[in-house]
């Protein structure tokens, strides 16, 4: 709705909202290096968090109707000031990012306990911040440069972020320095991408990005550019077959970096790459369509195949369940690539449904690794006897990975495969389902691993600390509120992918 | 109490035996008198809903709305409601029993197994009332996972393996075939909520409905339609009252009461009639329940026999919905209710023995019947009545099966019923006359009854008068269900 545009021209605080988004984890970042205390170190990342959450909270309660938020840097005006954008995508975008670390918070001060140094914990609330002010900064921004700059903060920390796990496993070196160095081709491709829109174009402005590509029309340089940007998002999204920094980088960061990755990162990217395919350039761009047919459409299914084929194969939950975020994430481009209503509902659903899903399932994980001290069945089989409500939490979450009905994971299902049968695409339905199948095999092997085997003899009795059992539970319940309640979910989901089919015109001034 | 009220304790009171018994794991008296509670209270609330709106049907109390025009909605109608007293009601027995069993056979982790059983008996009701196909799905999936735990409850690897196919074939097929089926039936009819005469008509035509029909066979595997029957025989594995209850009534039930709901709410016999598309299920159905009646002949266990005669079973059921006539479906209806009784009555003799004896072969129960009369008594009736023959329940529903073959001229199938019968008489009386005549290995001719405890054995005497009653009711029954298939 295009009319419904606010501008604003900096009043109020309220006004302010879509920079303090980014700002507040920033600014905690420094203070938390300065005032150097373990202590206050997580207190002011959780306070810095808990603003965040509100103020998407906020973002997203003024554009769920369809309006859309511009506010001007510095009061300098677009397209030569930087703008921030909130419609409806990336408020919701920006709740999850913002609610997930949130609750990812009063877990990770137990769980670093046990898995990092003291000394480096200061440092590491430092990095997370940081981390967090990327993928916001990412999300909220309606320059393109912008992103690349956001993208690069919340790489660098998640870089240092991941290699924390060294002090487990040594391996977490080397899977941060692949993704370092897959990472960075990444973002390099992408500013190669953005540099020629730049060249052929003459601005970084998205609104005015997306004006004169449909004015001026594709040419070599522009559609160079798109390709571009595609695989260098598609990488950090871990678009298959762009995913082989994934599964390391989860299986040995810290069991919260782990969490929060798997729940944010992946899904930052999903959203810029939806940002730029559908805002930036135009649904009808006639090039990009025949893209998503023949390269997107195929990986996708790729994905929810090769992957989930792969996760069956893994006695490391940790492992398996990174393969397993492989496969989710094809089942976001699929819905993507269907280029309707349903498919991108579908595919924004997703994104959120699947990020509780994940964030559940990693913290339980890490409330396992804390008792036994490894991720390997060998190591968590039979823990549903000792730790049974770390069990039943990891359970919801597996069934919501499923798709069984009642959990936020068949709400995404169920557009998933309404969209394909709209537009025809039988073979397309049958495929989701099937490739959910393979779910309940991989989530199978974990619950017979808890509860049907008994545990290693040095395992003592006792649950997880309330400090991760709270955060766990209450992203399971999410896990079944999202299934059974989805206004906020599929109404967010909805007027995002009715705006972005809009096109261009969703953010013309 | 309101209607409405007593339908949401119906469901809620099974899920408050679970809790019960979760947290009174310690407090073994306490805790099964709970549940006992809970099943009585259950029973009594279903038997207000039938007081208060007899063979009517109410309007849809909906709690919220799932997706937008999808809601988590419920009501009453007459098959549901006969489900549901079915279910409630045989859950007070089975409880009994249950209790008598898992003591007296010496079976570990009875809270989990109280809890998980309350459960099913939750989602049994989800399914009964459930006012839409979505609500229906919803509570048919927690059934399945609710039941799983019961059926690995041993514990042992043929246990695990048991419960992998259970559970294998039972999401499998719900999840690939069933839910395409519903989102297709949604994307075609832009409702799903069960409406009297269908909701597809004029919405999809040729061999479409055929194929979407094929969808929701095939997807209701808990209406063990050949060939997903293979989870029947592997979920045997389970603690006997876990067969009788939920194997022999409440899960499979659930199936075939699904498939009822499809063809009458759904499709509407009327359309099904009209298309023909439900012409190729009549075969499948008559060929399930032929050979499976075979493949239980070929069984020596007796568990596992009765499993593949209730496989043979559901498909009367499937059966009458194919048939696509109102005496088809009448017959179906009704005969959930006569063989939810009969064979939930040889089950509970099958676990009597078990418990007196350990034995589990047919060929090992030679002389039986003389140290456990009761229960051998029991089993002759129960078997009768599965078998067809008046004066016992059985008869009435096969009766109006034939009729409805007879209306649509399906003489096969009229043979098929017949030799289904005699295929009966052939794989369940002999455990009779062994258990009776036959001399067994250390039994003397006046040895002293030997029968486990009461609450073992009273229970499927209890079921097998049940038999007989029925046989004098079955005419309210069909006066109770025929709403489902009156004209507008």
């Amino acid at each position: 709705m295009a009319g419904d545009i606010t501008h604003h021209a900096a009043l109020t605080l309220t006004d302010h909202l879509p920079i303090l988004q980014v700002l507040v984890p920033f600014v905690a970042a420094p203070l938390i290096v300065f005032l150097g205390n373990r202590g206050l170190a997580w207190a002011l990342s959780f306070i810095a968090s808990a603003a965040a959450f509100v103020i998407a909270g906020l973002l997203l309660g003024h554009v769920i109707d369809g309006s859309v938020i511009s506010y001007e840097i510095g009061g300098w005006a677009p397209p030569l000031g930087i703008e921030y954008r909130i419609d409806a995508a990336n408020a919701f975008v920006l709740l999850l990012v913002s609610a997930i670390s949130t609750l990812v918070l009063p877990y990770a001060r137990t769980s670093i306990e046990a898995e990092v140094p003291r000394r480096h914990h200061t440092l590491f609330y430092a990095s997370y911040m940081l981390c967090m002010t990327g993928l916001l900064g990412v999300t909220a921004t309606g320059d393109a440069f912008n992103v690349f700059v956001f993208l690069e903060i919340s790489s660098l920390s998640t870089y240092v972020l991941i290699a924390q796990g060294a002090h487990r496993d040594k391996r977490a070196l080397t899977a941060a320095y692949d993704y370092l160095i897959m990472g960075t081709i990444g973002a390099t491709f992408f500013v190669i991408g953005l540099g020629m829109l730049y060249m052929a174009t003459g601005t970084l402005n998205m609104a005015d990005l997306a004006e004169r590509i449909a004015t001026q029309g594709a040419n070599r340089t522009v559609l160079a550019g798109f390709g571009f940007i595609i695989v260098g998002m598609g990488l950090k999204a871990a678009l298959y077959p762009l995913h082989l920094w994934l599964p390391n980088a989860y299986t040995f960061a810290p069991s919260v970096v782990t969490v929060f990755l798997a729940a944010t990162a992946t899904k930052v990217a999903i959203y810029v790459l939806l940002r730029f395919m559908f805002s930036v350039f135009q649904p009808s761009f006639i090039y990009e369509s025949s893209t998503i047919e023949f390269i997107i459409l195929p990986l996708a299914i790729l994905a929810m195949f090769a992957a989930s084929v792969i996760a069956v194969f893994q006695r490391d939950m940790k492992r398996l369940l990174a393969y397993s975020s492989i496969a989710q994430i094809g089942y976001m481009l699929l819905g993507i690539g269907m280029l309707t209503e349903t498919g991108l509902t579908a595919a924004i659903a997703h994104l959120f449904n699947h990020g509780i899903t994940k964030a559940a399932l990693f913290m339980g994980v890490g409330a396992l690794v804390l008792k036994s001290g490894g991720s390997f069945f060998d190591r968590i089989q039979g823990l549903g006897r000792v730790m049974p409500f770390t069990a039943a939490a990891i359970v919801i979450g597996g069934l919501s990975l499923i798709g069984v009905p009642g959990t936020a994971g068949f709400i995404s299902k169920w557009y998933l495969v309404q969209g394909a049968l709209e537009k025809g695409w039988w073979p397309v339905a049958m495929l989701v389902v099937l490739s959910s199948l393979l779910a309940v095999i991989y989530v199978w092997q974990i619950v017979e691993a808890l509860y049907l085997k008994a545990p290693a003899k040095d395992i003592t009795a006792g649950e997880a600390p309330p400090a991760m059992l709270v955060p766990l539970w209450i992203m399971a319940a999410a896990c079944i509120y999202f299934g059974l309640a989805t206004d906020i979910t599929v109404g967010a989901a909805q007027t995002a992918a009715a705006g972005l089919l809009a096109g261009s015109a969703g953010l013309g001034h | 109490m309101e209607t409405n009220t007593a339908l949401l304790l119906a469901l809620v009171l099974p899920a408050l035996g679970t809790l019960g018994n979760i947290f009174l794991r310690d407090k073994a008296n306490l805790r099964d008198s709970v549940t006992l509670g809970a099943a009585v209270a259950t029973f009594l609330c279903v038997l207000t809903i039938l007081g208060n709106v007899g063979n009517g049907t109410t309007a849809p109390l909906t709690l919220f709305e799932i997706l937008p025009g999808l809601d988590l909605a419920f009501n009453v109608e007459p098959l549901g409601l006969l489900f549901a007293l079915i279910a409630s009601g045989l859950w007070i027995v089975t409880h009994v029993y249950a209790i008598g069993y898992m003591r007296g056979n010496k079976e570990s982790h009875h809270p989990r197994f109280f809890a998980c059983f309350s459960l099913a008996i939750s989602a049994v009701m989800g399914i009964a009332f459930a006012a839409n196909m979505l609500t229906l799905f919803l509570f048919y999936e927690i059934l399945t996972l609710s039941t799983y735990p019961l059926v690995a409850h041993k514990g042992t690897a043929e246990a695990i393996r048991g419960a992998r196919v259970y559970l294998g074939i039972l999401i499998g097929t719900s999840i690939a075939l069933l839910l395409v089926a519903v989102i297709w039936t949604y994307a075609l009819a832009g409702t799903l909520t069960f409406a009297k005469g269908g909701i597809l008509d004029g919405k999809v035509a040729g061999p479409l409905v055929a194929v979407l029909l094929g969808l929701y066979a095939f997807g209701i595997g808990k209406a063990a339609l050949m060939p997903f029957h293979r989870w029947l025989p592997a979920a045997m594995v389970a603690p006997t009252p876990v067969s009788a209850l939920l194997h022999a009534v409440a899960v499979v039930k659930a199936g075939v009461f699904t498939m009822l709901k499809v063809g009458v709410y759904i499709f509407g016999i009327d359309f099904l009639a009209a298309t023909g598309a439900s012409q190729w299920l009549i075969w499948l159905a008559g060929f399930s329940i032929v050979a499976a009646s075979v493949v239980a002949m070929t069984k020596d266990n007796l568990k596992a026999r009765l499993a593949y005669s209730t496989v043979s079973q559901l498909s009367y059921i499937t059966l009458g919905m194919a048939l696509a006539t109102s005496m088809g479906a009448l017959g179906g209806g009704m005969h959930i209710a006569m063989h939810a009784m009969g064979k939930i009555t040889l089950f509970m003799c099958a676990g009597s023995i078990y418990v007196a004896t350990h034995k589990t072969d047919i060929s090992q129960m030679q002389g039986l019947g003389r140290v456990m009369p009761f229960t051998f008594a029991a089993f002759l009736i129960g078997a009768l009545s599965i078998i067809g023959l008046p004066p016992l329940g059985g008869s009435w529903s096969k009766w109006l099966l034939i009729m409805g073959a007879a209306d649509t001229g399906q003489w096969i199938m009229i043979a098929v019923l017949m030799v289904s019968s005699l295929l009966n008489v052939a794989y369940l009386l002999p455990l009779v006359g062994r258990g009776f005549f036959l001399k067994g290995q250390g039994i003397k001719a006046d040895a002293k009854i030997a029968e486990a405890s009461p609450l073992v054995w009273l229970p499927p005497v209890l079921t097998a008068f049940g038999c007989v009653v029925l046989f004098f009711y079955a005419g309210d029954i069909q006066t109770f269900l025929s709403p489902i298939v009156a004209a507008e």
